[in-house]
């Protein structure tokens, strides 16, 4: 016995509203991105050669 | 607030619509006064932890922007020069805003504290508070000394660069504080005379339409006679060169005369749009001159100590 296809349900967005939250979204892994290469840069500046002594 | 602006539907907010939660022009303006602040100070800071203190007071200002206009939608919404706003318009809920507002100022406060130091990141958070809590909840609505009072956030950045480098706070800074506190009040005054009905629609009470216009013209000249001596004080207390001394006086003596020229105007507003016009350009050219000139005497000195080498 085979199941037909379920019938759609829950909100269908429109073209704008998914252009805007994919532009949203890239906006937001941008700035997640640009977080991470600050940290680095910190660590890199704050710590420098140390980074690499560590505790064995 | 209100709930008016709530939307059930998915969001067609774009990122241009976040960025202008941010108030971009007020941003660039606190980075800058910012970065004079950070860079007049005595000692050395590593470029990239300036430039991480720089970003963090950015976007510690654009979260007091985006909170700033969650509270104020309603009045946004009633106010010609604001009403294209995203949250009046529709595109951004107040709740979204509160939430992207909340979100960047903790993060701002702590990246900052972590990375650089925890009295910058205390006057920054000090500074956000101040300008959400203190001026847009409390005294916006209800006193017309409200961007007397809340200047004061606006005014603080100079002192977050500064800290940013020394760990602490000074005398110079605090002089860069007065001249954008007492800089402020003519500044907004001379927009409010000609935007006192779009004030007065939104139950703001702006000077002009609480006490009139006349003793909101006689109120800037007052201010900016206090201002014009206090710009001047960077130089007469020698951590400035006479080159900053003469753009000092010079662009003080034409904001005490643009000032004698709106308290004089009796028809139309012409005065109060060339006060408000020049104002920005009065407190832009102090601060880049003082800049120029911190930078000039930097490298003068740096090619003094090669020669003598």
């Amino acid at each position: 016995m085979s199941e037909g296809p379920k019938p759609e349900t829950g909100i269908r967005l429109t073209e704008q509203q998914l252009r805007a939250r994919r532009s949203r979204s890239i906006a937001i892994a941008l700035a997640l991105g640009a977080f991470v290469v600050v940290i680095f840069l910190v660590t890199l500046v704050k710590l420098g050669s140390n980074v690499l002594t560590r505790p064995m | 607030m209100s709930v008016t602006f709530a939307r059930l539907e998915p969001s067609i907010a774009g990122v241009g619509d976040y960025v202008a939660l941010l108030k971009p022009r007020v941003m660039s303006l606190v980075v800058f006064t910012a970065l004079v602040g950070l860079l007049i100070a005595p000692g050395h800071v590593h470029p990239v932890i300036a430039l991480t203190a720089l970003l963090c007071i950015a976007v510690g200002a654009g979260a007091a922007g985006a909170l700033n206009m969650w509270y104020d939608a309603d009045i946004d919404a009633r106010m010609v020069r604001t009403a294209g706003r995203p949250i009046p318009q529709g595109r951004v809920t107040p709740g979204e805003a509160a939430g992207f507002g909340l979100t960047l100022a903790v993060f701002a406060v702590v990246t900052l504290g972590l990375l650089v130091n925890w009295v910058a990141a205390s006057l920054l958070a000090f500074t956000i508070l101040f300008y959400v809590v203190i001026y847009t909840m409390w005294l916006k609505r209800s006193t017309p000394q409200n961007i007397v009072i809340g200047g004061a956030a606006g005014a603080l950045p100079p002192i977050i660069g500064w800290a940013a480098v020394t760990g602490g706070v000074a005398v110079e800074p605090i002089v860069l504080f007065l001249i954008i506190f007492f800089w402020t009040p003519p500044h907004f005054w001379a927009l409010s005379l000609y935007r006192a009905d779009d004030y007065a629609r939104a139950g703001i009470p702006m000077l002009p339409v609480v006490a009139g216009e006349a003793e909101t013209r006689r109120q800037i000249v007052i201010y900016t006679l206090i201002l014009a001596p206090l710009g001047v004080a960077p130089w007469l207390m020698g951590y400035a060169g006479p080159l900053y001394g003469i753009a000092a006086v010079a662009s003080g003596a034409a904001m005490i005369a643009l000032a004698l020229r709106v308290r004089a105007e009796r028809q139309g507003h012409a005065a109060s749009k060339q006060m408000f016009g020049f104002s920005i350009l009065y407190l832009f050219l102090l601060f880049a001159v003082l800049l120029a000139d911190r930078l000039w005497g930097e490298l003068a000195a740096q090619a003094v100590s090669h020669f003598a080498a």
